[in-house]
C-alpha cells in the first residue's frame, strides 16, 4: 500500500505537523520506502495469533484512593511558555 | 411503542433516541492520578504532573473509581467484564493535555444491561426497559474559559483526569418523555450507589444525544449526535428540536449528516461542531503504559455487596407495605428521602399513613420553604413520634398540622410541644357533651334544617365544636357524640 | 589527564574508600576530563557543581561511616531523564530550556545511592536514531577514529551515543542510557565499552520521556561487566508510579558475578547469520563462541524463525507509540511555542514543526499513518501478532538453553552521514538487537576486539527474563577471556 502527497497531507494534518510542500514532496518516497518495507509482514501466518498485550508477565497493579498529589501550581506552570493568572493561556478557540 | 411523532408534510415521523452519559465518579482522587478531584478548586491546584502530561509522566488506575464503575454496573444488571483493557484515544485539544485520552474502546468493563423507566407516575404498568450497551471509564478533560481574555482562551486542568463513566444506552428511547425518565432514573440509580453525584448543573452528569428520525416502521435514519447537554430539560428540549430539523431537512430534500453537534440553550437550537470529513480519526490503541485490568472474584463480592437496596427494589417494597404506588415512586425518586422515609418507618410508623403524611405535609413544607430533604429541620423520629401522637389518639389531625407547623419554626420534638401548649385532645365525653350541647342550643335553627334533611349541615355542627374546643376534641367522639344528639 | 579517570566505578570505589583519594579528587578529574572534550559534544548541560556538591557529601560520610553504594561515583546521565532543575531535552528543540521539577526515578535512585552528576549527555532526538546525529544539539563524535590515517569523524552510535563517547572517552566512570531498539547495546559495541538492557519492567519509566512505551528500558553502560552490575543494582527497583514496574526485589547482581559457565547451555540462532554482514563481524561472534566454551558452557544451535520479521515489526509499534507519546509536545504547557497564525491549531502544528527534527517527524507520521483508520489491523494489529511470535521463539529457544549469544551490531562505527540519506539503512544498524527489545528480554554487549581498521566489535549476549544475572555472567565470562583493554587515543 503506498501514500500520496494528499494522503501525506492528511497524516501531518492528524499529527499536527505544519509541513511545507516540499517536505512533503520529499517524504512521500521516504514514507513509501519505509511503509513498503514493513508490508513484508503480510507474510507471516497470524491465524490463532493473539495480539501481544502484555511484554512481561505482570499484573495491574491498582492504587488506594488516597489524595497524595496536585496542589503544586507553581512546579505546574514553571515551564510554561504562556502562564496568566493560575491558567495556562493559548490562543482562543472559537467553540 | 411510544406514540410521540413529528409531523411533517409527507406524513407522521418517529425519532429513535440513543444518550451515551458521562458521570463523574465520586472518588476523593483522580482515575490515574493522586490528585483530589473536588468542585471549584483555585485553578491548577488540583493538578498533579501526570495530569499535566509532563514529559515521563504514567499512569496508575485508582481502585475505587474502578469499584464504583463496577458497583453502578452491577445495578444495572449489566455484565461486569473481568477482564478489560484501557486504550489511547488520540487528539488534539487544550483541555487534553497529554494529546490523548485514556479510555476503554475495545474492551469495556461493563456490558450489557438495562434500566426500567416508568412513563407515567400514576400508573405503575407504565414501564419500559430501555437497553445499556456498555460502561467504561476514562478520563474527563480539563475546562477552557474564552471570556477571561481578548485573544487568549484559559486552561485549567483541575478537572483533568478525574474519573468519568460512560454509560451507552441502546438506541431504545422514542420521545422526549421517555429520555427524560431515562435520565431521571439513571441519575437516581447512580446517587442511590454512590458512585456519581448526578450533579448536572455542576457538570458532574452530561449527555450526548444520538438523534434520528424515521417514518414508521422504515428505515433507520442517519443519526446526529449532540454533545455535552447538561440539564434533562434541556436534552428533551434538544431531541423535539433536533427531529424537527431532521424531519423539515429530509422533507425539503435535504440529507441528515452524520455530524457531532452543539446545543445553544438561549436560543434553543442545535447547530454543528463537526462534520464528518472533520471527524477526528482516534487511533485508538491499547495503551501501552497500563496492563490489561483483570477482577478477581473477591472483589467483585465486596462490589455486590456493597449496594444499597435500589429504587425499584426500594418502591416495590414500600408498595408491599400498602403505600400506593404513586407516592412509593416519589418516595424513591430521590436517594435522600427514599432514606429519610426510611428512617422513619423503622421509627415504627405505620407506612400507608407515613408516606401520605409525607409526601403531602413535609414534601409541602419542604417546597414551600425552599429546602431540600438534607436541610429538612425534622428527623425522621421526631416525624415519627408526631405521627404516633395521632394514631394513638393523643393529639388530632388538625392539631398535629399545628403541632408540625411550630416542629419546623422550633426545632422542638413534638411531645414537648404538646405538653407546654396544652394541646392533647380530649376524649372526655363529658367535656365534649357540654360544648356540643351549647352549640346545638346556639343554633336550634340549624337543628331543625338538618333534621329535616339537609345532611351536609353535620360538618357545620362539627365544625362549630372543634372550634370552641380549640381543636383538641377528638374528632371521633365529637362525631359519635354529634350523632347521639342530633339524631 | 588524570589517573583517576581511567579508573572503573569498581577502582574508584575502593580506593575512596580505602581512603587512597577524596570524592572530590575524582569529581573534579572527571569534571575537567568533561570540560576538556567539548569538541567530542558528548553533553548537552554540564553540572561540575552537582558533582562537586556529591562528592562533598560522599567525603563527609566517609568519616560518619554513612557511606551509601555509589557514595564518591559522579555519573553523566542520559538527557532523556528527567533531572530536577537541570536542563532535560531529550536531544530535541521541542524542550529546549525545560528544566523539570522533578527527578526521573531512575535518576533519582542513583542521587540516593549517592553518586554525583556530570552533566545531560547528548543522545538522538527523543532516542530515536542509531548515531545520535538527529540531535537538536549536533552530533555527537566517537572519540575513536580508523586507523587508516585519515580523520573521518565517526558516530559512537544511538541514541545513547553521548553515553558511550563519555565513557569511552574517560570522561565519566558510568552512565545512564536507555534501549528501545538496541540504543544502549550498539553504542556500547561501536565504543568498546559494555552496557546492558535489563528485563523490561526491572528500572522504572516514571521521568524518562517516553518515546515507545512497551520497549523502553534505562540501562547503565560503563567499562566493565562488574560496573554495569553495581549501577543496575543502584537504577533498578519497583516503581508504584510505574504500572508496568516489575513487583520484584532486585537481586544482588554484583554479589552474584561469577564468570564459571559450566553447565550452561549457549544458543547461537542461526537467523543471526546474515548475508551482507562483514566477515569481522562473524569472526568476532565465532570467538565469542569460543570463549563461552573456554568459561565451561555447551553450544547449541537454535532457530528464532521470526527474526528477519524483529525490525518491521518494531518499525511499527515504535513509531505508532511514539505518535502517540509526543502529541503532548504541543507548546500548551512547557517547551518551545510557536504562535504560526495564531489558532490554536496552527500554534499546535507550527510549534511541531519547528521543534521536532526530520526523524522525529518521519516516525510521527509512519506512527499516526499505522494506527489510522483502515489500517489499523493491517500493519498494527498485525504487527503485535508477529510480536507474540518473535515472543514465543524465544520461549521455545530457552527450552534448549540458558543464554543466546549474537554479534551486538551488523558492522562497526560508519562516519557521520554515512547512512543518513536512507533512513532504512539506519535501521538496519539494530537488527541484531531488536529482537530482544520487542520480547523484553535482558541483553547486554561487551566488547570482544578491534576490526582491521581499529575499531571496537562488540558481543552481545541474551537472557531469559528476569535473568540479568546469567547475562551478566556470560558477559564477564568474555570479558575475562577478551582482555579489551583499548582506548582510543586521545585527539579532542
Amino acid at each position: 500500500m503506498s501514500v500520496n502527497a494528499d494522503q501525506v497531507r492528511h497524516v501531518a494534518r492528524l499529527a499536527r505537523l505544519a509541513l511545507g510542500d516540499d517536505e512533503i514532496d520529499r517524504m512521500v518516497p521516504e514514507l513509501n520506502n519505509i511503509l513498503g518495507w514493513v508490508e513484508q509482514l503480510g507474510e507471516v501466518d497470524t491465524d490463532g495469533v493473539e495480539p501481544l498485550t502484555a511484554v512481561i508477565d505482570n499484573h495491574l497493579r491498582l492504587r488506594d484512593d488516597v489524595v497524595n498529589d496536585g496542589n503544586v501550581r507553581d512546579d505546574i506552570l514553571k515551564n510554561a511558555p504562556d502562564a496568566q493568572h493560575g491558567f495556562f493561556a493559548v490562543p482562543k478557540v472559537i467553540e | 411503542m411510544s406514540d410521540y411523532r413529528i409531523k411533517g408534510s409527507t406524513g407522521d415521523w418517529e425519532v429513535v433516541v440513543g444518550l451515551e452519559v458521562h458521570a463523574q465518579v465520586v472518588s476523593n482522587a483522580k482515575l490515574f492520578s493522586g490528585a483530589a478531584t473536588a468542585f471549584g478548586a483555585e485553578p491548577n491546584s488540583q493538578v498533579s504532573l501526570v495530569d499535566a502530561a509532563m514529559p515521563g509522566m504514567l499512569p496508575v488506575p485508582n481502585r475505587e473509581c474502578i469499584r464504583q464503575a463496577v458497583r453502578t454496573g452491577m445495578a444495572l444488571d449489566a455484565v461486569i467484564n473481568r477482564w478489560s483493557r484501557f486504550d489511547r484515544k488520540n487528539y488534539f485539544y487544550a483541555d487534553l493535555p497529554q494529546g490523548y485520552q485514556i479510555s476503554q474502546l475495545y474492551h469495556p468493563l461493563v456490558g450489557p444491561g438495562e434500566v426500567e423507566i416508568l412513563l407515567d407516575e400514576k400508573d405503575e404498568n407504565s414501564t419500559k426497559q430501555i437497553g445499556i450497551e456498555r460502561i467504561h471509564v476514562e478520563q474527563d478533560a480539563g475546562k477552557l474559559m474564552h471570556d477571561q481574555h481578548p485573544t487568549m482562551s484559559y486552561v485549567d486542568l483541575n478537572r483533568s483526569g478525574v474519573a468519568l463513566m460512560e454509560i451507552v444506552s441502546r438506541p431504545d428511547m422514542s420521545s422526549p418523555a421517555e429520555a427524560g425518565a431515562y435520565l431521571r432514573k439513571l441519575r437516581a440509580i447512580l446517587r442511590y450507589v454512590g458512585s456519581c453525584d448526578g450533579n448536572m448543573e455542576e457538570g458532574s452528569m452530561r449527555a450526548d444525544v444520538n438523534v434520528s428520525v424515521r417514518k414508521i416502521g422504515g428505515e433507520l435514519g442517519t443519526r446526529t449526535e449532540t454533545k455535552n447537554v447538561n440539564s434533562v430539560r434541556f436534552v428533551m428540549a434538544v431531541i423535539e428540536h433536533e427531529a424537527r430539523r431532521q424531519v423539515d431537512l429530509i422533507e425539503e430534500g435535504g440529507v441528515v449528516a452524520q455530524e457531532t453537534r452543539l446545543y445553544d440553550p438561549d436560543k434553543n437550537v442545535t447547530r454543528t461542531l463537526r462534520s464528518k470529513e472533520d471527524a477526528h480519526d482516534y487511533r485508538y490503541f491499547p495503551d501501552p503504559d497500563l496492563l490489561p485490568l483483570e477482577l478477581d472474584e473477591a472483589f467483585l463480592e465486596e462490589c455486590r455487596a456493597s449496594l444499597p437496596e435500589l429504587p425499584d427494589a426500594k418502591r416495590k417494597r414500600f408498595e408491599g407495605l400498602g403505600i400506593s404506588a404513586y407516592n412509593a415512586s416519589v418516595l424513591t425518586a430521590e436517594v435522600e428521602t427514599a432514606r429519610w422515609f426510611d428512617g422513619l418507618l423503622s421509627s415504627g410508623a405505620e407506612p400507608k399513613q407515613a408516606s401520605n403524611w409525607t409526601v403531602a405535609e413535609l414534601f409541602g413544607a419542604l417546597n414551600r420553604t425552599g429546602k431540600s430533604i438534607d436541610e429538612c429541620p425534622i428527623s425522621p423520629d421526631e416525624a415519627a413520634e408526631l405521627l404516633k401522637l395521632v394514631a394513638d389518639g393523643t393529639i388530632s389531625g388538625t392539631i398535629a398540622k399545628q403541632v408540625f407547623e411550630i416542629m419546623l419554626e422550633t426545632g422542638d420534638a413534638p411531645s414537648k410541644i404538646v405538653e407546654e401548649r396544652g394541646l392533647k385532645q380530649t376524649s372526655d365525653t363529658g367535656a365534649i357533651d357540654a360544648e356540643i350541647d351549647k352549640i346545638l342550643a346556639a343554633n336550634a335553627d340549624k337543628v331543625a334544617e338538618y333534621q329535616s334533611g339537609k345532611q351536609q349541615l353535620f360538618g357545620f355542627f362539627v365544625g362549630q365544636t372543634m372550634k370552641a374546643m380549640a381543636g383538641k376534641a377528638n374528632p371521633g367522639v365529637v362525631n359519635e357524640r354529634l350523632r347521639a344528639k342530633l339524631g | 589527564m588524570s589517573e583517576l579517570t581511567l579508573k572503573t566505578i569498581t577502582e574508584l570505589r575502593e580506593g575512596f574508600r580505602a581512603g587512597d583519594f577524596s570524592a572530590r579528587e575524582i569529581a573534579e578529574a572527571f569534571n575537567a576530563a568533561v570540560a576538556a572534550a567539548r569538541s567530542l559534544n558528548a553533553f548537552t548541560v554540564e553540572t561540575p557543581d552537582l558533582a562537586l556538591a556529591a562528592a562533598d557529601v560522599a567525603d563527609r560520610d566517609r568519616t560518619t561511616d554513612a557511606l551509601k553504594p555509589l557514595s564518591g561515583i559522579p555519573l553523566g546521565i542520559k538527557d532523556l531523564f528527567a533531572t530536577e532543575g537541570v536542563d532535560s531535552t531529550s536531544g530535541s528543540n521541542i524542550l529546549k530550556g525545560f528544566k523539570p521539577t522533578y527527578d526521573s526515578t531512575v535518576s533519582g535512585n542513583l542521587k540516593k545511592a549517592g553518586a554525583g552528576m556530570l552533566g545531560k549527555l547528548n543522545m538522538d532526538e527523543f532516542a530515536m536514531g542509531s548515531s545520535n546525529e538527529t540531535s537538536a544539539y549536533g552530533p555527537v563524535i566517537s572519540p575513536w577514529k580508523r586507523n587508516d590515517g585519515g580523520n573521518a569523524a565517526l558516530t559512537p552510535g544511538g541514541s545513547s551515543g553521548g553515553s558511550a563517547a563519555a565513557v569511552a572517552a574517560g570522561l565519566a566512570p558510568g552512565v545512564t542510557g536507555t534501549d528501545t531498539g538496541g540504543s544502549i547495546r550498539q553504542p556500547a559495541a561501536f565504543t568498546g565499552i559494555s552496557g546492558i538492557k535489563p528485563t523490561y519492567g526491572r528500572c522504572s519509566r516514571w521521568g524518562i520521556v517516553a518515546f515507545a512505551s512497551s520497549l523502553d528500558q534505562a540501562g547503565p553502560m560503563a567499562r566493565t561487566v562488574r560496573d554495569c552490575a553495581i549501577m543496575l543494582e543502584a537504577m533498578a527497583s519497583f516503581d508504584p508510579k510505574d504500572a508496568t514496574s516489575l513487583n520484584l526485589p532486585v537481586p544482588q547482581w554484583e554479589a552474584g558475578l561469577s564468570s564459571d559457565l559450566r553447565g550452561k547451555k549457549v544458543g547461537i540462532p542461526k537467523e543471526y547469520r546474515i548475508d551482507g554482514v562483514p566477515a569481522e563481524i562473524n569472526a568476532i561472534w565465532d570467538q565469542g563462541i569460543e570463549w563461552l566454551k573456554d568459561a565451561g558452557a555447551e553450544v547449541v544451535e537454535i532457530s528464532l524463525p521470526h527474526t528477519k520479521y524483529a525490525l518491521p515489526t518494531y518499525y511499527i509499534i515504535a513509531p505508532a507509540e511514539a505518535s502517540s507519546n509526543l502529541a503532548r509536545y504541543d507548546g500548551v504547557r512547557y517547551g518551545l511555542r510557536e504562535l504560526g497564525t495564531r489558532s490554536l491549531d496552527d500554534m499546535y502544528a507550527a510549534t511541531r514543526a519547528a521543534g521536532f527534527g526530520a526523524e522525529v517527524k518521519r516516525r510521527i507520521m509512519i506512527g499516526t499513518y499505522v494506527l489510522s483508520a483502515g489500517f489499523y489491523d493491517a500493519y498494527f494489529t498485525k504487527a503485535q501478532k508477529v510480536r507474540t511470535l518473535i515472543k514465543r521463539d524465544f520461549t521455545e529457544a530457552f527450552k534448549q538453553c540458558d543464554l543466546i549469544l549474537t554479534p551486538t551490531a551488523p558492522s562497526a562505527a560508519f562516519g557521520l552521514q554515512e547512512k543518513m540519506s536512507d533512513p532504512l539503512a539506519m535501521y538496519l544498524n539494530d537488527v541484531f538487537a531488536v529482537p530482544a527489545s520487542l520480547a523484553g528480554l535482558p541483553a547486554m554487549s561487551v566488547p570482544g576486539g578491534l576490526d582491521g581498521q581499529g575499531l571496537p566489535l562488540g558481543i552481545h549476549l541474551i537472557g531469559r527474563e528476569l535473568d540479568e544475572q546469567g547475562v551478566l555472567n556470560a558477559g564477564l565470562a568474555i570479558e575475562e577471556r577478551a582482555g579489551f583493554n583499548h582506548r582510543p587515543a586521545r585527539w579532542w
